[in-house]
């Protein structure tokens, strides 16, 4: 099957480094999961996790020309 | 035993008391409130002679307990026309719980057009004319005042906004650094200027300190306190690093960023001023990313924001007020946000009732959406000269709207709602709506639970579980105002089990007493209800409790979301 592009938004201390917005190519139907750990990221770092705007577990399944938003934990008020 | 200072300014008398026996065991907000409720009319005028302005520090202020220097300003609000606490960092409340000092309040009203000061130091309070700081900016107060007194006097002070008792109006209170932080919300600038006092300085030289009942336990659970602190990611890494403004980016990834006065729920220009932004140009102009508003803060969110030159800009630069200029006004130039911010401390207003202001200015065409030079020019020339046009800004969003006939004004109870769209963050719009004190975030800061994943997680688009979320979040913010801590330590108390027994540790060890947990919900609880009771009778009513119309009938981007809460689910809040 044809790869799936989504694009990687990363924030905080995340983009050092690496970067702030990147289009990634997967296997259809990769995991948050998956995705996290190819970027070199520990899942015990991750504080919010978003796909398309909306709260996302790590065994998400995403699909072409999703955006996929990795932060830190980190607050305000 | 700590001393009551009351201030007559009707007949300029002052008295020492003796703390009454049912307030030994409050402090902060707990403090103010049960004073404000008991001796104001509910029904009087806010900045008449019967409604009264009280400063309490909190029960660990003074003490070496972590984050505990908070003090807590009440009164009447004339934004709500209900109860108001709101609380600030800065010098003041260590000064004040290092005095003795329980409360301060200040009642009755001058009768003639003199201005007055207040000196407070270790043998109660003094009254005295004052002519030469009239009309000054805050700035230039406290400088003078240095000059004056000395470098370490701690000043409580009102800008001209204050003078001019606008209902934007704040109070503000020197830190560390000789800058300002401030008792932002509800106009209680306006009722320090009613009762015509320009400043309160304070003097704790020869004071003997806090006496401990139990040193040693204090010590112990100091310790604890402070280790969950710095360990939790939020406190101990993500605001000393990125201060409050690294919500920017999160809000309008989530889709809950109020854009264009609430129109939209993200912004093009998010990047030009957020978090990550602010920091490398802070880094790089030689400002200081990590800054704490009171001696013993040990998250230090605030930070020192340089201009091109390298010369100071501003400080204390929150998100809310960056939110506020920005996204909501669509300003992108953040230099001109923080001049902005520096101009908001110097004439005493509220950043985000002003900011919020200025954006339904702008939906009324009285100046262009993004100007920032113009926000700037409307400051000083209009609001602080006090035309017409700067007083009505300066009274804040819902004065605009009915001014100029806009019906997307962003208020509860005449407040104006901060920088998360209660339309895509729907456990936050239920503590805008319930909060006793108008619109305010940090009442029930729900953002924690529904975007943050502190505490656990409640889907921010869903309405299950807002209620219960923004209730629990409201009793436990009522009862840690009241300790004099940073709301910011809400974070570890929500996530590690140590947190909240050491803090209750810490209050057992200064008085001598034997809290439970449950007494300290039984406090939040307790407050809440004396404020609700409070308002009713200012002839507030359950239909003060709800959102603007255009909350429901206008879907926001990019959820399409709408309020969608009914009047009895809002009302069950109070089922408590």
């Amino acid at each position: 099957m044809a790869p799936i592009t989504v694009t990687i938004k990363l924030f905080a201390h995340f983009r050092t480094g690496r970067f702030k917005e990147a289009d990634h190519q997967f296997p259809p139907g990769v995991a948050c999961r998956d995705v996290i750990l190819g970027l070199g990221f520990r899942l015990g770092e991750m504080g919010i996790v978003m796909v398309n705007g909306h709260h996302a577990t790590l065994d998400h399944s995403l699909n072409e020309r999703d955006t996929l938003a990795l932060f830190p934990l980190v607050g305000g008020g | 035993m700590d001393k009551i200072l009351r201030v007559n300014m009707t007949d300029l008398t002052t008295k020492v008391e003796e703390t009454p026996a049912e307030w030994a065991g409050l402090g902060g907000r707990a403090l103010t409130s049960t004073i404000v409720a008991k001796e104001v009319p509910p029904a009087c005028h806010a900045l008449g002679p019967n409604n009264k302005l009280v400063f309490a520090p909190g029960l660990l202020s003074g003490t070496a307990a972590s984050n505990s220097g908070r003090l807590s300003a009440g009164a009447k609000s004339p934004l709500t026309g209900g109860i108001k606490e709101s609380n600030v960092g800065g010098t003041a409340a260590q000064m004040f719980a290092r005095l003795g000092i329980k409360a301060l309040i200040v009642e009755g009203m001058p009768q003639g057009e003199g201005w007055y000061a207040l000196k407070v130091g270790k043998d109660g309070v003094t009254i005295e004319e004052e002519r030469g700081l009239l009309g000054l900016g805050n700035f230039a107060v406290i400088e003078a005042l240095q000059s004056l007194l000395g470098k370490k006097t701690g000043v409580i002070a009102i800008g001209p906004a204050g003078e001019m008792r606008l209902t934007a109006a704040n109070i503000s209170v020197k830190d560390p650094s000789g800058k300002i932080r401030s008792h932002g919300r509800g106009g209680l600038g306006a009722v320090m200027g009613s009762k015509r006092i320009k400043f309160i300085a304070i003097d704790d030289e020869g004071t003997p300190g806090i006496q401990l009942a139990d040193p040693e336990g204090f010590k112990a659970a100091s310790r604890i306190f402070t280790k969950a602190l710095m360990d939790h990611p939020v406190s101990g890494q993500g605001l000393p690093t990125y201060g409050t403004n690294v919500l920017v980016n999160i809000l309008h990834e989530a889709g809950g960023l109020p854009t264009r006065n609430f129109t939209h729920g993200q912004f093009d220009g998010h990047e030009q001023i957020c978090g990550e932004t602010m920091h490398d140009t802070i880094v790089a102009r030689g400002g200081k990313p990590r800054h704490g508003c009171h001696a013993g803060c040990v998250i230090q969110c605030s930070q020192v924001y340089h201009d091109q030159e390298g010369q100071y800009l501003t400080s204390g630069f929150e998100y809310e007020t960056i939110w506020g200029l920005g996204a909501n006004c669509l300003i992108t130039e953040l230099d001109d946000i923080a001049r902005a911010d520096n101009l908001m401390d110097d004439l005493g207003l509220d950043s985000i009732e002003t900011a919020v202001a200025f954006g339904v200015a702008m939906e009324a065409g009285l100046l262009p959406w993004g100007d920032g030079k113009e926000v700037v020019r409307i400051l000083r020339e209009e609001i602080g000269k006090g035309t017409a046009l700067g007083r009505v800004i300066g009274s804040g969003a819902g004065a605009v709207g009915r001014t100029y006939g806009v019906t997307r004004v962003p208020v509860v109870k005449n407040q104006a709602i901060p920088a998360y769209d209660p339309r895509s963050v729907k456990g936050i719009g239920i503590t805008y709506c319930t909060s006793p004190m108008g619109a305010d975030h940090t009442a029930g800061y729900t953002i924690a639970t529904n975007i943050l994943n502190v505490g656990g997680q409640v889907d921010p688009l869903k309405k299950e579980g807002q209620v219960e979320l923004s209730r629990n979040l409201q009793i436990a913010t009522a009862a840690i105002d009241s300790t004099g801590m940073c709301i910011f330590i809400a974070f570890p108390a929500l996530d590690i089990p140590e947190c909240l027994p050491a803090l209750i540790g810490m209050i057992n060890a200064r008085f001598g007493a034997n809290l439970t947990g449950d007494d300290v919900t039984g406090l939040g609880k307790s407050v809440l209800k004396l404020e609700r009771a409070f308002n009713l009778a200012a002839g507030l009513t359950s239909a003060d409790d709800r959102l603007p119309e255009f909350f429901h009938s206008d879907p926001i981007t990019p959820h399409q979301a709408v309020w969608d809460f009914t009047n009895e689910e809002i009302d069950a809040f109070w089922d408590f």
